[in-house]
């Protein structure tokens, strides 16, 4: 069980993948606006999209939980 | 008669603005976010309004709530800065509507320069070289592909509404192409309301020099010569220089020349800038025009002793420019360097909290500041948190006090671009003039990382 934390606070741009998409170790799952930059939100593992915790336009902090995978 | 004035912006420029106004006796009206609280430019101003959430559509461009404050604080005119609202026909139409006075150009004007395509076309009319490119907006990638045939990669994709390097990427392949194409276009759709894009070829080992200008209401344009600002990361500048160490007397006049012609031509009014991408040869071909003052602006009041901000005011007063073309010289050399909250390896930004900022006071700096010491740097807004400006006789001296004045410069708590900016100071490139726009890329990375590895 991995959780994908926001590398530093901003927006939500976009979310990459589906609940129950595959991943692999790399892969984009999120990309999040910081002071007018995108700033892609990686998997560091293999798996299973099993929770994504944020909606497009939410803002988060450094740290919060964008998705969990399994 | 403009007494009192709202500035519909934030940070350093806000400030810098006040100051302006403080000097020619206007009263200020500053509007600020949540996030903006404790900044310095809200308690310099006269009075201060809060405008709402952090976010920018429901402050810095929330149109109605900002003319709203501007009626209730009984302003006559209000100053945008730049970026945000600055180059937003719809907003001058609502200050006029408003009976509000806009400093700035006129909405048509305004627009016509605002669409990167019709000011390619308005430019051309003028007799201005443009860069090679597309005429009008590209349709979908299959015309893009169709397209790049013709003009050749590299290609430069932008977005015709775009700026500050949003929607803007270097491509240089079909596949990087087809990739850039839609993302850039919804990006432009999200920011800016419009996802038209255009392509121009991409001019290698150019120099970005701009015009700076002045056009009054009663016909009169003059420039304040040029500024240098080849050295970008990420298409943003970092390091501005006035006046440019590549051009010839010749060309200075020449680009002067079309630039203000290119002014009178399409009626504008205000200060504005006419930028130029210049090739080895000196050839030079319009980029885009900035309708509104620009960050880098302190450089051409080093050197020709104009206060930028007092004449955009006196002009949207109405007044006929206090001088002539002829009454202007350029006196020293000045160098700006923008002090940014990110990592100086990859430009990734930082926001944070500030535990200590101290800046160099000596008599040839200049410190344009959005911070203070005990600040959060919040993740809202553009990574930029000040400027550093000197000014000395020539360049060799204005470089060595921009060394001086970096070693001087402290900040605590976030990462910043100060390591960068030192390094450049000590790179041959530029210490020879020799900066093309690939600087960044061709200069300075390979020695960062040459160091780490």
């Amino acid at each position: 069980m991995e959780e994908v934390k926001a590398s530093m606070a901003g927006s939500v741009w976009k979310i990459t993948v589906a609940e129950g998409d595959k991943v692999t170790d790399g892969q984009d799952v999120a990309i999040l606006e910081s002071m007018k930059m995108e700033i892609p939100i990686p998997s560091e593992s293999d798996g299973t999209v099993k929770e994504i915790k944020v909606a497009e336009g939410d803002f988060v902090n450094e740290g919060d939980t964008i998705a969990i995978i399994e | 008669m403009i007494k009192k004035i709202l500035i519909a912006n934030r940070g350093e420029i806000a400030a810098r603005v006040i100051r302006s106004c403080e000097k020619m006796g206007i009263s200020t009206v500053a509007v600020y976010s949540e996030a903006d609280q404790k900044a310095p430019f809200v308690k310099m101003a006269n009075e201060s309004f809060l405008l709402g959430p952090p976010r920018v559509n429901e402050s810095y461009l929330n149109v109605d709530k900002i003319i709203s404050i501007a009626k209730k604080a009984n302003v006559d005119a209000i100053h945008p800065g730049y970026g945000f609202l600055s180059e937003s026909g719809q907003f001058v139409e609502k200050c006029d509507a408003a009976g509000i006075t806009f400093i700035g150009p006129k909405s048509e004007v305004m627009e016509n320069m605002g669409s990167k395509i019709a000011a390619r076309k308005a430019m051309q009319k003028a007799g201005v070289p443009v860069v090679p490119g597309t005429e009008g907006a590209v349709e979908s990638v299959d015309a893009a592909l169709e397209i790049s045939k013709e003009i050749g990669y590299p290609i430069m994709l932008k977005a015709s509404a775009g700026g500050g390097g949003i929607g803007m990427q270097v491509v240089h392949s079909d596949e990087e192409l087809a990739k850039a194409f839609d993302s850039n276009s919804k990006r432009a759709e999200t920011f800016f309301g419009d996802g038209a894009m255009f392509m121009e070829k991409k001019l290698d080992d150019a120099r970005h020099i701009e015009i700076q200008l002045l056009a009054d209401q009663h016909g009169n344009a003059i420039h304040l010569f040029e500024r240098d600002c080849s050295i970008q990361r990420r298409n943003q500048k970092v390091v501005e220089e006035a006046p440019s160490t590549f051009i010839s007397e010749g060309t200075r006049e020449k680009m002067g020349k079309a630039a203000t012609d290119a002014a009178k031509s399409i009626g504008y009014t205000g200060a504005g800038t006419i930028e130029f991408l210049v090739d080895a040869n000196e050839n030079f071909y319009f980029l885009e025009m900035n309708t509104r003052i620009q960050v880098e602006h302190p450089i051409t009041e080093e050197i020709t002793g104009i206060d930028i901000v007092k004449e955009q005011i006196n002009i949207a007063n109405g007044e006929v420019l206090s001088v002539k073309q002829d009454d202007l010289s350029i006196d020293g050399h000045a160098i700006e360097v923008r002090v940014y909250a990110e990592d100086p390896v990859t430009f990734f930004p930082s926001p944070g909290h500030i535990t200590t900022l101290q800046v160099p006071t000596d008599n040839h700096v200049r410190n344009e500041l959005a911070v203070t010491s005990d600040y959060d740097v919040t993740p809202y807004y553009d990574p930029m948190i000040g400027k550093l400006i000197v000014k000395a006789r020539t360049r060799h001296e204005a470089i060595a006090a921009m060394k001086d004045a970096l070693s001087k410069y402290q900040i605590d708590g976030i990462k910043t671009n100060i390591s960068m900016l030192k390094e450049i100071m000590n790179i041959d490139e530029f210490i020879e003039g020799k900066a093309t726009t690939s600087f960044v890329n061709d200069y300075y990375l390979p020695i960062i990382k040459s160091k780490t590895n």
